[in-house]
């Protein structure tokens, strides 16, 4: 076992343990710190996958935007913390044998695949080359400059959609 | 070998180690793993010793901007004043308010040093002193900021205190707002040096000009949203005695109250040297490239130059109002770094070929025509309001 391994283990048991408590924990903000921990630990797994854009990112966003955001939702709308009442609902098995076939699912398909034995191509150019390719990729007309700025625009129309529903009509 | 320790610090350092560890008989990846860990520690420790004597610097100077003398009884010029401080906050009783939330209670002055260490891993001390060379460390930055928002917000909800729950409302504001134009001011060196990584862009300044003569304006924004991140004067409204107390930490006592202080600390100083090595050429210097020893010295006085600046702004202009500072960054800040942006990645772009002088004026005085317009749209609009105050009010109809 190497190094990467172990830190591999590692971080996906900090990964299940704390989205586990996400769903089970009743304070509401543990359950979003708890979050924060799963989203941290995705971001160990970019890291070791040597997607170090993506893991920075990861923490970025999630952490620095939509976590915060989570946590002040929670603590501007409500005012007792503690979630009381049932867990789970009557739907609770369907959703676990759900759970399961897909964790199957994915078990099989996982098993039959003959990467799973394969080292990682090595990454040539170094990894700022990388970096490169993403941006050239995401500005140029050949490759994903359309999504992309159809993304901007999505986000400038909710960003003008927020402020209109904010505004103080005169 | 043809690299001594004069040239090459931690190679020789880190050989020698290797050759220790492996001489007792442990194999090559567990040494090097403990190589490497040693390293670690070795920077903590001198980034924590630094922060020691930062508080000595910070108690000076801020005596000399009042008129007064500062520290000046323990030791010569009150040098070892830190000592007696930290003994102070050691030995005070540990309060964990009643109704905390104990855990998160507990972590958050923990997170909040750790997110100011973190940035220590991608700082280039010297052309070959430094934790690593990430290619994507500006944006490295911003996500330990984002841990450091974090650090505050589970210390302003956890002590259980309206005052901290507003300070920390109204300082995770000012983060996540002022985050905007740092990250376009981060962008700005990065056009120029066409790269992320620190390393790259302390070189590209050591191999030409200072970032800081073709973009004084992307230096200046960028000194101006660390304050803000810092949460230092003027945008100390964390901290506004007369109205919160004390902010996020008001509960806070003893060491656990240290390590808000050496963080606050130790991150201004970290924010001088991240302003050093985008716009000042980060240790770049005379014979800086054969002897590592010698740019990590000149990086550290540049840093504390930078330092010196953020504590000069903090004890000199007064505290300002949180509607002014929001308006403030997204009214002028954001309009200004965005143009910014554009402006300096057309003139890079453009003039990148025409050689080294029409390159550095072209760049210098794109930044001056920026600014000036700026502040002629400014002189224009509070003219007008200015104007609209004084017309003469409509005489009321009986």
């Amino acid at each position: 076992m190497d190094a990467s391994q172990v830190i591999f283990i590692l971080s996906a048991a900090l990964i299940i343990a704390s989205a586990l408590m996400v769903v089970t924990t009743r304070n509401l903000v543990h359950a979003a710190l708890w979050l924060i921990a799963t989203l941290f630990g995705v971001a160990i797994l970019y890291a070791v996958l040597e997607a170090g854009f993506l893991a920075v990112v990861q923490v970025v966003v999630y952490i620095g935007a939509i976590a915060i955001m989570f946590i002040f939702a929670v603590m501007l709308t409500r005012k007792e913390m503690r979630d009381r009442g049932p867990q789970v609902n009557e739907a609770w098995p369907y959703a676990a044998v759900l759970g399961l076939l897909t964790f199957g699912g994915l078990w099989v398909i996982f098993s039959k695949w003959d990467g799973m034995g394969r080292f990682p191509a090595e990454i040539t150019g170094g990894p700022n080359a990388v970096l490169t390719q993403l941006g050239v990729a995401l500005t140029s007309p050949d490759a994903f400059v359309l999504p992309f700025e159809v993304a901007s625009v999505l986000l400038l129309a909710a960003l003008i959609g927020s402020v209109y529903v904010a505004m103080n009509k005169k | 070998m043809d690299f001594t320790f004069w040239t090459d610090p931690i190679k020789v350092v880190n050989q020698w180690m290797m050759l220790t560890l492996t001489g007792w008989g442990l194999s090559g990846a567990v040494a090097s793993v403990i190589a490497n860990l040693v390293g670690i520690l070795l920077l903590i420790t001198g980034a924590m010793v630094l922060d020691i004597m930062l508080v000595w610097v910070e108690r000076k100077v801020v005596a000399r901007f009042q008129g007064r003398l500062g520290p000046n009884r323990v030791g010569p010029y009150g040098l070892f004043q830190p000592f007696p401080d930290i003994i102070k906050l050691i030995i005070k009783e540990d309060i964990t308010p009643d109704g905390a939330d104990k855990v998160v209670y507990n972590m958050a002055p923990i997170i909040s040093l750790a997110s100011v260490i973190f940035l220590w891993a991608v700082v280039p001390l010297a052309s070959t002193i430094y934790g690593v060379d990430l290619n994507v460390a500006l944006l490295y930055l911003v996500a330990a900021g984002a841990l450091g928002t974090l650090s505050i917000i589970m210390a302003g909800w956890s002590s259980n205190n309206k005052y901290a729950l507003l300070g920390a409302f109204r300082q995770v504001a000012a983060m996540i707002s002022f985050e905007i134009p740092m990250v376009v001011a981060l962008l700005v060196p990065t056009i120029l040096a066409g790269s992320l990584s620190l390393q790259v862009i302390t070189n590209t300044q050591a191999n030409g000009i200072w970032f800081f003569w073709l973009s004084p304006l992307g230096a200046l924004l960028f000194l101006i949203s660390a304050i803000a991140e810092l949460g230092r004067s003027p945008f100390d409204l964390n901290e506004g005695e007369s109205e919160i107390v004390s902010g996020y930490h008001i509960e806070y006592t003893g060491m656990k109250f240290g390590l808000f202080y050496a963080g606050e600390l130790l991150h201004a100083f970290t924010f001088g040297g991240f302003l050093a090595v985008m716009f000042f050429g980060g240790w770049h210097g005379p014979w800086a490239a054969q002897y590592p020893l010698l740019g990590a010295f000149y990086f550290v006085v540049k840093a504390m130059i930078g330092y010196w600046l953020i504590m000069w702004v903090k004890y000199t202009v007064p505290r300002i109002r949180i509607d002014h500072m929001l308006a403030f960054n997204w009214k002028f800040l954001t309009p200004v770094a965005f143009a910014l942006l554009i402006v300096t990645a057309v003139a890079h772009s453009l003039l990148k070929g025409l050689g080294y002088w029409p390159y550095l004026l072209g760049m210098f005085s794109s930044n001056i025509i920026l600014g000036w317009i700026t502040i002629e749209i400014l002189r224009a609009s509070t003219r007008k309001q200015r104007l609209a105050g004084q017309a003469p009010k409509p005489v009321a109809q009986h």
